[in-house]
């Protein structure tokens, strides 16, 4: 680590003193200029330099924060119960680079993507959009204050309904999951939003942690408290798909522009699930009775009802992509088993399997992208042959897919593996075997696909044997970029495993 | 030496590598290197480092060199131990490497090339492992790199492989229960050293290596491959497996009574089996459980004068037993065949060979001046010396009897005997090479003036008075004996009750899983045939049943995929956040 410290020797002071104000400002910013450009390949540059910096911004302010501990940069001056404050503590800081990291691989994956699948003039609204996505998910993330959370909450759910309805140049589909994720969405943020009003009832303060020691101050709170953090929970729970609230997610992952589903898949999620481990954690406190009766009941019921269902419904699925949402479903739950156990070291497990899941899941969905750009393959029968006519996209599918299973020295092992030992020295042992059974089943749906890729011949197209033809560069750079980090993660989890250790060390106090 | 030689102070790593794992490297690059020349290189090269490596690395003055310490959680693991013991087998197996590869030079052949490396390796680190899981996973590679040997002897050598490896395989998972139960009575101390029969641990470990080192009724994987393997195999087979599993039972079991009477058994029963056999091969396989045999009650004896008899033995026969085997398989590599009945008269088209061959069947009757001579005598004296009389003449009589089996019938039907008509041409410049070392070392290793002295200083246990081999009564004793076999095989001979030559394939302990086993299967599998037909409605049904049920419920037709309208997902928010509220109501 103290190698890596030296990257902050390179960044300019300004940054890291209003790096939070500037990683939520400039793609703001930037959407709006994108939103009236012109030109479409102006804009592809635009938002690629735009999510390298923030990139770069992001991974400077872990650093930072590593380094220095929890940051509280106030908004225009303003001290925090009053004003805005930007907080970058342990917990948030690994989130925002994934999501600003993502954002990146996703728009290099996005051109030749959008290229296919979004017209020309859409393109720079798409960017656009894309951008206030972003920046309403960095935002969220990164603010402090439980109102602002809501209203950027809202920014990137707008845009994302609107990202996901450009999907109907492919599929008219895409217009009906938009609309079921509108609703949905809203309701979710409706909910949460009516939390927040009642915890600013109970609390008079719209400041998270002011909110947490006001809290702790009434022991809990009075039924105010505990109506807010249903409201929350359950808001929350729609946003990210906790199972039986996820009906939005199969239809919004399978019609969506494909950079669309992999930028979703592994950042829109997550961010609500910061959210949770935010508001139940932080916020609230799992002493209080509700809100450990809260975890553990639907929490962890819902999560592994969840982890088995979604996993037996990815089995037969026939739309690759919807397969993959399935799972993703079924990961959530994962994550949400490892929140509700409420350990230290079950929380930095779950923490983990956000992390991981978010690599592993993007880099898969980029594997489809790239399969319907070369073939228009959708169906998981079409994928018979794929191991001959796109080796290395299908290589790549396959480590990743592995990785999701859980098979050693992959990134999935390494969460699976802490979140099972967490779920064991807490006593849980139906967990354990819980984890074991839908890894088994996330063998068979993986496994389908892979031995129908490696063991079929290619199909005949007029009579010809389909030929080897591999993905553009541009989107097989991402892939393995995703590929090789669940690898390494694998191979040499330190990082990210203090990384969580230290997230749910800040949430749950050491030990 | 001068300094600049000793690569190990160089590079100080290698002080902490076992160096078999060299030999093991050399061979997994080999499997990937299409140049033969360049595998041929590794061939020789990698044993010759590795026995380079063990000579500097071993301290004569100090006891042992450790190396290359491992901590798996609560376990440590020695992965090097050069003593005064196991030096000896890392020299000796380093220098049967190198006549094995020199044997195979004219072999094209990747996976022979690469699975006797990493066989060879294997067994190396195997003897220099200081504990006894690095030994459990060595004794595992032995077994399954050495199966590809066999496996290259053809087609009907598939069936005898498997067999092989199966019973190789449960050898080594029967070393680590052993050993886990073991180290868990000693307070979960993995180091191999002396183990003993106090605990279930070491009556496992016994057993497991009992299969490899082949106790009577254990015997029978030897028999059954070691012929069937390809010319090269055999010659690689015979020479580290069973040897690795003396090694173990020296280091664990010296002294154990058991093993005396284990080993004059082993030493006696084949005698009868090598006489009938047919096939040459199986005969010196044979013949080698016999020579085991004397290895196995030496080490049961335990006294120090047998014990380094027992390490002058399993020196000299590696070499004279390898001997053998190359000069039968350089037979079978003119003639193609290995059979008794089918030979015969060869001396005239390959005279060296034949040399080669007598001076091995010598060395292995423990002629005087050949390489047995002054190891088995050793072994002898030992039993004597401990009042061991019934064993003694047990051993006495396999002696007479390898005379009558390896050393005449072996180059009688090969070499002598009536002609077969076969003129074929001298065995290969490499074989006559291998087979030229193997018996100078033969001869050497027997010398009486500053030959034997050498082997003895190889010796690991202290003796009280070093045992001198040529005295008078003791080489007139020895010629006795030798003559009276050779009497008696001239006796059956012209009488015409030597028991001639045939086709025929002898089955022994064997019959057990070969026969027996095959029929139960055979019988099993046709109630399992009937069961299943009975059976299949019930299960097909379930089995689909249960699937369908499945199906319904989960494929995108399925009641659970049903497209659900954003109405009901809302009635199902609503109804979570009520479940939500009652839990925060009642919540304590």
């Amino acid at each position: 680590m103290p190698v890596m410290f030296s990257v902050l020797e390179l960044m300019p002071d300004w940054l890291l003193t209003h790096g939070p104000a500037f990683l939520m400002a400039l793609p703001l910013l930037m959407a709006a200029i994108m939103a009236v450009l012109p030109n479409k390949r102006v804009a592809w540059f635009t938002t690629f330099i735009v999510t390298s910096i923030l990139t770069i911004t992001a991974f400077a302010l872990a650093l930072y924060n590593a380094k220095v501990g929890t940051t509280i940069y106030k908004m225009g001056g303003w001290a925090p119960p009053h004003g805005i404050s930007l907080v970058i503590d342990a917990l948030n800081a690994p989130v925002l680079v994934l999501i600003a990291l993502m954002s990146l691989i996703t728009v290099v994956y996005a051109m030749p993507a959008t290229v296919a699948e979004i017209k020309p003039n859409k393109r720079a609204p798409f960017y656009a959009a894309f951008l206030l996505c972003v920046a309403g998910l960095l935002g969220m993330v990164i603010t402090g204050d439980a109102f602002n959370v809501f209203v950027f909450l809202e920014v990137s759910s707008i845009s994302t309904y609107v990202l996901v309805a450009m999907g109907a140049a492919r599929d008219r589909r895409a217009l009906s999951a938009a609309y079921n994720y509108l609703i949905l969405g809203s309701i979710g943020a409706t909910f949460f939003v009516i939390g927040i009003g009642f915890l600013y009832m109970e609390t008079g303060t719209l400041n998270m942690a002011d909110m947490a020691r006001i809290l702790a101050d009434l022991d809990g709170g009075s039924r105010v408290a505990k109506v807010a953090f249903a409201f929350i929970v359950i808001g929350l729970g729609l946003k990210l798909a906790m199972f039986p609230l996820h009906t939005w997610l199969p239809g919004a992952y399978a019609y969506a522009p494909t950079p669309v589903t992999v930028f979703l898949a592994s950042t829109a999620t997550k961010a609500a699930l910061y959210l949770l481990l935010r508001f139940t954690f932080f916020v609230f406190d799992p002493s209080y009775a509700y809100v450990a009766d809260g975890l553990l009941y639907i929490l962890v019921g819902m999560g592994v009802i969840g982890m088995v269902f979604a996993s037996l419904q990815a089995i037969f699925q026939t739309d690759a992509r919807r397969m993959l949402a399935f799972s993703s479903v079924a990961q959530v739950g994962y994550m949400l088993l490892g929140i509700g156990i409420a350990t230290t070291a079950s929380v930095a497990a779950g923490y983990l399997h956000l992390i991981n899941h978010a690599i592993i899941k993007g880099g898969l969905f980029i594997a489809l992208g790239a399969m319907w750009y070369r073939f228009g393959i959708t169906r998981t029968e079409d994928f018979q042959g794929l191991g001959k006519t796109m080796p290395l996209t299908m290589g790549a599918f396959t480590v990743l897919g592995l990785s999701l299973i859980g098979v050693p020295f992959t990134a999935g092992f390494v969460s699976k593996v802490n979140l099972a030992s967490a779920a064991a020295d807490a006593g849980w042992w139906w967990a354990v075997g819980i984890i074991m059974l839908t890894s088994i089943l996330a063998l068979v749906y993986i496994g389908r696909v892979l031995l129908l890729a490696y063991f079929q011949s290619p199909p005949q197209v007029n009579g010809e044997t389909v030929i080897r033809n591999e993905a553009p560069i541009m989107m097989l750079i991402p892939m393995w970029v995703c590929a090789l980090a669940s690898v390494f993660i694998g191979v040499k989890s330190d990082a990210v495993v203090g990384a969580s250790i230290r997230a749910a060390e800040l949430l749950l106090g050491a030990g | 030496m001068n300094e600049f030689f000793l690569i190990t102070e160089h590079f100080s790593i290698l002080k902490q590598i076992n160096p078999g794992f060299w030999v093991i490297l050399a061979g997994l690059i080999c499997t990937l290197l299409p140049i033969g020349h360049a595998r041929k290189a590794f061939v020789i090269a990698a044993p010759i480092f590795a026995g380079l490596l063990i000579f500097q690395l071993y301290d004569v003055n100090s006891t042992e060199h450790l190396g290359g310490v491992l901590q798996f959680g609560p376990v440590e693991l020695t992965t090097l131990r050069i003593d005064e013991l196991s030096v000896v087998w890392g020299y000796l197996f380093c220098l049967a490497g190198v006549i094995n590869g020199i044997f195979a030079l004219h072999e094209k052949c990747r996976i022979t090339d690469s699975s006797a490396l990493v066989y060879t390796g294997a067994a190396i680190a195997g003897v220099l492992a200081g504990d006894m899981v690095t030994l459990f996973v060595m004794w595992e590679l032995t077994a399954i790199s050495s199966v590809f040997l066999i496996w290259k002897g053809g087609d009907h050598a598939y069936a005898a492989g498997i067999r092989y490896l199966a019973i190789h395989v449960l050898s080594g998972v029967m070393l680590l229960a052993g050993a886990v139960l073991h180290a868990q009575a000693n307070g979960g101390d993995f180091m191999f050293n002396d183990i003993g029969l106090d605990s279930p641990g070491g009556w496992l470990m016994l057993l497991a290596m009992g299969i490899k080192v082949g106790f009577p009724g254990l015997h029978m994987w030897m028999q059954d491959a070691y012929p069937k393997a390809s010319i090269t195999g055999t010659v690689i087979l015979a020479s580290f497996t069973t040897k690795f599993a003396v090694y173990a039972l020296a280091r664990g079991f010296a002294g154990a009574d058991i093993l005396i009477w284990i080993g004059a058994i082993m030493t006696c029963f084949p005698v009868f089996f090598a006489v009938v056999e047919n096939d040459l091969r199986r005969v010196l396989a044979f013949s080698l459980n016999n020579q085991l045999g004397f290895m196995v009650c030496g080490i049961g004896i335990g006294t120090s004068l047998a014990l380094n008899g027992v390490v002058g033995q399993v020196f000299v026969h590696v070499i004279f037993k390898g001997l053998l085997f190359m000069s039968i398989g350089a037979v079978m590599y003119r003639t193609g065949t290995a059979k008794a009945s089918e030979l015969g008269g060869l001396f005239r088209s390959m005279p060296f060979t034949t040399v080669a061959c007598l001076i091995g069947a010598g060395s292995i009757a423990a002629f005087p001046m050949l390489a047995a001579f002054v190891t088995k005598a050793m072994i002898l004296a030992a039993a004597v010396e401990e009042h061991l009389y019934i064993p003694f003449l047990m051993m006495l009589f396999a002696s007479a009897g390898v005379m009558e089996h390896s050393g005449i019938k072996v180059p009688h039907f090969t070499f002598f005997a009536h002609d077969s008509g076969r003129r074929v041409k001298e065995a290969p410049w490499n074989m006559l090479l291998a087979m030229g070392i193997a018996s100078f070392l033969c001869f050497y290793l027997a010398w009486p003036w500053g030959g034997y002295q050498n082997l003895y200083a190889l010796m690991p246990y202290p003796m009280e008075y070093a045992y001198k081999p040529y005295t008078w009564d003791h080489v007139v004793f020895q010629m006795q004996l030798l003559f009276a076999a050779i009497f008696a095989f001239t006796l059956l001979k012209r009488f015409k009750l030597y028991p001639a030559e045939r086709r025929a394939e002898i089955l022994d302990a064997d019959w057990m899983y070969r026969r027996m086993g095959l029929n139960v299967a055979i019988w099993g599998s046709a109630m399992w045939d009937r069961l299943s037909v009975h059976t299949s409605r019930i299960r097909t049904r379930t089995l689909s049943n249960v699937g369908r049920r499945l199906y319904q419920t989960f494929s995108p037709a399925g009641a659970a995929s049903e497209a659900t309208p954003s109405g009901l997902a809302a009635v199902l928010t609503a109804g979570l956040l009520f479940v939500v509220l009652m839990l925060g109501y009642f919540a304590r």
